[in-house]
């Protein structure tokens, strides 16, 4: 026993003198350490004073990271090489590349070709032979083939030729263009009016002059394709609201004004049509006054269907609802359908008018008008001024087949009251709208063979961003009679009785 | 390509900038007096944005009256132009009741068809009694006549190709089709001096578009090379199609264009050509089918030609041929033809008189008549106004010809000057052409004579000199002498 405890104490005190030795001598190479980095402190040189300002050793060490830094940082990161494609391979590409054929297959429904008429298409035209009731054109005044109408044309194709052979900045403006341009600024009321050549270019051309890129747009869903064509050129920001519906458009406007608060040079503007061609309804101006005067939006209306039509001596949708015309900042309008002409024209301020004269691409890069045209239509609105009876008799007209086609099997009026477009569509779609028009146009073709009357169904290009749905349209004329509106409400009830049978 | 003396260049630029100081003083002391009175806006933003009128305001409206000026007669070789007068700096102009028989350099009247004609005035004047002025409705609904038909086969006929369909106006023509024809995924490749109207329906279109060096093959394979190898931007797909878009003779330069090279580019490498003939239809080739006839290329192989009635045949109009299915296609979808009104039945019978005189089927030879007379006239005008020392652009045969000004303060000068001695031009700056590019552009008729020919060079020589644009050296008299001398021997 007392051996054991003997060896303990000598082994303990062994321990103890090892970690004493490992605890010195760990001791003693750090004190080396620290003579050395003191001796390398205190070395003579590292003590230099260069130019007055005293170094120290530590600097040394410094610098050489700051190289190392600075090294590194020159290298270029790594990139992969940039290879080009060498000639072969863009041959080879050029060779394997096939494109699509310039149209797709052609369809049956595309050979179907439009009626060709044998006259005039006033409100009796004849077709392979037939004379037939002609309900689609847009002869609204019943003006074709006016005598006085006739005569201003032949007296203007001796004056001044056919056309006018060259743009309105090269000597193509004729007097006769300037004296239509007064003429139409004077009946409406407004300060200078614009002409342009072609109908459907109008709102293409004027949208783009106005509005530009960051402008905002809101438009009616169903407004014809020259307008959505003028908006997608013009780069603005497009809103749609609901086809004619006043709440959907005073939200819109709330949204939209909310949104940008702040921008004060945003210009904003609500496109409208007065009477829809792709439905028949009426856009109610005093509202969208009201709404504009509220939220500070200017107004484009486009009145090629109302123009000569609404209002008590036809001067358009604001002599309707009996709003002053210099609230609505542009109008535009087309001549090809009350005037019986050919041509659009575009009024306003004398400020909007001169900009369109500079900026208006289908102004200023295309020919103008042909001069007999233009001196139709100032003859034109001198009938209409002079026989307001005309608007009475359409009126009348519309009201009458209204009534009548009320009753009809399968389809349903989908336009308003006092639209000169009566606008049938079907009470039961069929789902697709090729299937749709598909069948209007049986009930159509057969009004026609059976009945001799000329109606004919909308159709819509693939271009037509509209999703309203097709229909049968009666283009109604002042010169209609009785016994014509009478024969199409027979022909199209017989026929939509025999095609809906069954169906209610 | 056009390379101005330096000279030249630096005096313009100095013009340029002169008058753009000038325009800004004003304007600032127009910010001045507008904050005194109350502005009538009301919280609405202003209609045009300052900068955006600018060259409106400032420039164009000092030179308004050389711009627009209102004739009283057709615009045949010889028409009255009716004197304004402004009573406000030009910022307005009214019409006076004085006018002034000036010879016609300025319309494009080019076979002569402007005025009323012996062969085709009769019979648009009974055609406007048998289908009355207007169709009053698109062509699918009632707006078809036997008369179209009649029109789009004779139209067919005449370029060289199956079928063709007409719409009522040329700058709609473009618009429209080019959308239908490319959508979203295809790529169009056009020359840098395209009219607006083919831009207008590129953008319009939703392709990619990229611009190849005016006239130029070399560079149109280059381009296509590229974009066929790197596809579609961003995703880098295959394009979808192609089609490279040219004119026949170009409107601000007077030059045709390459035809047969561009042709075989695009074969090579598949990509569809389209080709706009609005102002070399029936003004040149030898019996006046176009840029097809005169350079020899088969109308086959350009695969969409346009072209427009306004010049050639004094009517209204545009026209697509193309392959029987094209036209179909074209008929059951372009927004021109479903949507808007049809040709006017008076302009359609025009252009088909027109076509009938110009082939000799109407019994008599005054159709190559007049095709040989713009043909000479054009040289003859050319050769004689680069002799003089003018600075003439353009092709032989092209009845189109350019006159460089360069400097804006000329064009005014020029103008006015030639009306002063009762000629008719027409000058071009800013922004149809390149700011320093201005020029005065004549466009010549088969209705001119050689006397009316000889009478507007010498008062273009004499304005010339007054004005300082003989850019370069005239061919001495001397020369003339002694080649007339040798003649006679």
């Amino acid at each position: 026993m007392l051996v054991r405890s003997e060896i303990l104490i000598n082994i303990s005190t062994f321990e103890m003198e090892l970690s004493n030795n490992i605890a010195t001598a760990i001791m003693n190479s750090m004190k080396n350490a620290s003579d050395w980095m003191t001796f390398a402190y205190d070395a003579p040189f590292a003590r230099a004073v260069v130019f007055g300002v005293p170094i120290g050793g530590h600097l040394f060490v410094e610098g050489l990271l700051l190289v190392v830094i600075l090294f590194l940082l020159s290298q270029k990161s790594y990139k992969p090489p940039k290879r080009p494609l060498t000639n072969k391979e863009i041959d080879e590409l050029c060779d394997e590349w096939v494109p699509e054929s310039l149209i797709p297959s052609i369809t049956k429904e595309m050979e179907k070709e439009a009626p060709i008429l044998d006259s005039a298409a006033g409100p009796h035209t004849v077709i392979d032979g037939k004379e037939v009731v002609n309900f689609a054109s847009a002869n609204y005044l019943g003006l074709m083939g006016d005598d006085k109408l006739l005569e201003s044309c032949t007296s203007a194709l001796e004056k001044y030729g056919v056309g006018s052979c060259g743009p309105r900045g090269f000597y193509g403006t004729i007097d006769v263009h300037l004296d239509c341009e007064a003429r139409i600024a004077r009946f409406l009321g407004t300060p200078d009016s614009i002409l342009y050549s072609y109908g459907l270019s109008t709102m293409f051309s004027a949208i783009p002059a106005f509005c530009k890129k960051g402008d905002v747009v809101i438009v009616d869903e169903g407004v014809h394709w020259g307008i959505q064509n003028g908006l997608y050129l013009s780069r603005s920001t497009i809103i749609y609201f609901k086809h004619n519906n006043m709440e959907s458009l005073q939200t819109t406007l709330e949204k939209v004004t909310l949104d940008n608060k702040r921008a004060k040079k945003l210009r904003r503007y609500i496109v409208v049509e007065s009477v829809y061609q792709n439905s028949g309804q009426i856009a109610p101006l005093d509202e969208i006054i009201r709404l504009k005067e509220k939220y500070r939006f200017r107004v484009l209306l486009d009145e090629s269907n109302s123009f000569g039509v609404l209002g008590g001596s036809g001067r358009g949708l604001t002599e309707h609802y009996k709003v002053p015309i210099d609230k609505v900042d542009i109008i535009t309008a087309a001549m090809g359908h009350a005037l019986a002409s050919e041509g659009g024209f575009c009024t306003g301020s004398n400020r909007v008018i001169d900009h369109q004269r500079l900026s208006s691409s289908g102004y200023v890069f295309s020919a103008s008008l042909p001069p007999y045209l233009a001196s139709a239509a100032i003859t034109a609105i001198d009938v209409i001024e002079a026989n307001p009876s005309l608007l009475t008799k359409l009126r009348d007209n519309i009201r009458t087949l209204f009534v009548k086609l009320s009753e009809i099997q399968g389809l349903k009026l989908a336009s308003d009251v006092l639209s000169p477009i009566v606008f049938l569509v079907l009470k039961k779609s069929t789902g697709s709208m090729k299937s749709d028009l598909q069948l209007l146009e049986d009930v159509a073709d057969r009004v026609l063979k059976e009945h001799s009357i000329f109606v004919v169904p909308s159709r819509r290009s693939t271009l037509d961003k509209c999703k309203l749905p097709v229909g049968i349209r009666l283009f109604v004329s002042a010169a209609h009679t009785e016994s014509d509106l009478q024969k199409a409400y027979e022909a199209l009830k017989s026929v939509t009785d025999s095609v809906f049978t069954g169906q209610n | 390509m056009i390379t101005i003396p330096y000279l030249t260049a630096l005096t313009t630029y100095f013009s340029y900038g002169l008058l753009f100081a000038f325009g800004q003083l004003r304007d600032f002391f127009r910010k001045f007096i507008d904050w005194w009175k109350a502005s009538n806006l009301q919280g609405y933003a202003p209609i045009c944005l300052g900068l955006e009128d600018f060259y409106i305001r400032r420039l164009y409206l000092r030179i308004q009256d050389c711009f627009g000026r209102p004739i009283s007669s057709p615009p045949d070789a010889w028409f009255d132009v009716v004197e304004r007068v402004s009573n406000d700096n030009n910022k307005t102009l009214q019409r006076t009741t004085k006018i002034s028989r000036c010879l016609n350099l300025g319309s494009y009247n080019y076979l002569g068809f402007a005025a009323a004609d012996e062969y085709c005035t009769p019979r648009v004047t009974e055609t406007l009694k048998r289908y009355s002025a207007s169709t009053c409705s698109t062509r699918v609904e009632g707006g078809t006549t036997a008369l179209h038909i009649e029109l789009e086969n004779v139209v067919a006929d005449f370029v060289g190709k199956p079928a063709a369909m007409v719409t009522g106006m040329g700058y709609v023509t473009n618009s429209a089709i080019l959308p239908v024809l490319v959508r979203h995924g295809g790529l169009i490749i056009s020359d840098s001096l395209n009219h607006n109207s083919i831009v207008n329906g590129a953008r319009g279109s939703g392709a990619t578009i990229r611009v190849f060096q005016h006239n130029t093959p070399s560079h149109l394979e280059k381009v296509l090379r590229e974009n066929i190898a790197d596809g579609q931007p961003r995703t880098h797909r295959p394009w979808k199609k192609i089609i490279v878009v040219i004119e026949g003779i170009y409107s601000m330069e007077g030059e045709l264009c390459k035809l047969p090279e561009i042709v075989s580019i695009c074969k090579k490498y598949k990509a569809y050509v389209y080709l706009d003939e609005a102002h070399s239809i029936g003004a040149v080739g030898k019996t006046g089918k176009g840029v097809c006839e005169l350079l020899g290329v088969d109308t086959d192989d350009v695969d969409i030609m346009m072209g427009t009635f306004t010049k050639s045949f004094g009517s209204c109009g545009g026209y697509i041929a193309g392959s029987k299915e094209l036209i179909q296609y074209l008929k059951y979808t372009c927004p021109a033809h479903l949507y808007a009104t049809s040709i006017s039945p008076p302009a359609a019978q025009q252009i088909i008189s027109a076509i009938k005189v110009i082939l000799g089927e109407d019994g008599s030879s005054r159709g190559a008549q007049k095709l040989a007379q713009i043909r000479e006239n054009s040289n003859y005008f050319r050769s004689e106004l680069q002799k003089m020392g003018f600075e003439v652009l353009g092709d032989n045969d092209s009845p189109v010809m350019p006159i460089m000004l360069y400097n804006p303060a000329k064009i005014p000068a020029f103008s006015r000057e030639c009306l002063k001695r009762n000629v008719a031009v027409v000058t071009v700056a800013f922004p149809a052409t390149p700011l320093l590019l201005a020029r005065a552009r004549i466009c010549i008729s088969a209705a001119h004579t050689r006397e009316d020919m000889v009478k507007a060079l010498e008062v273009i020589s004499r304005v010339g000199d007054l004005v300082g644009i003989k850019y370069f050296p005239a061919e001495p008299k001397k020369t003339q002498l002694q080649e007339a001398t040798k003649k006679l021997d």
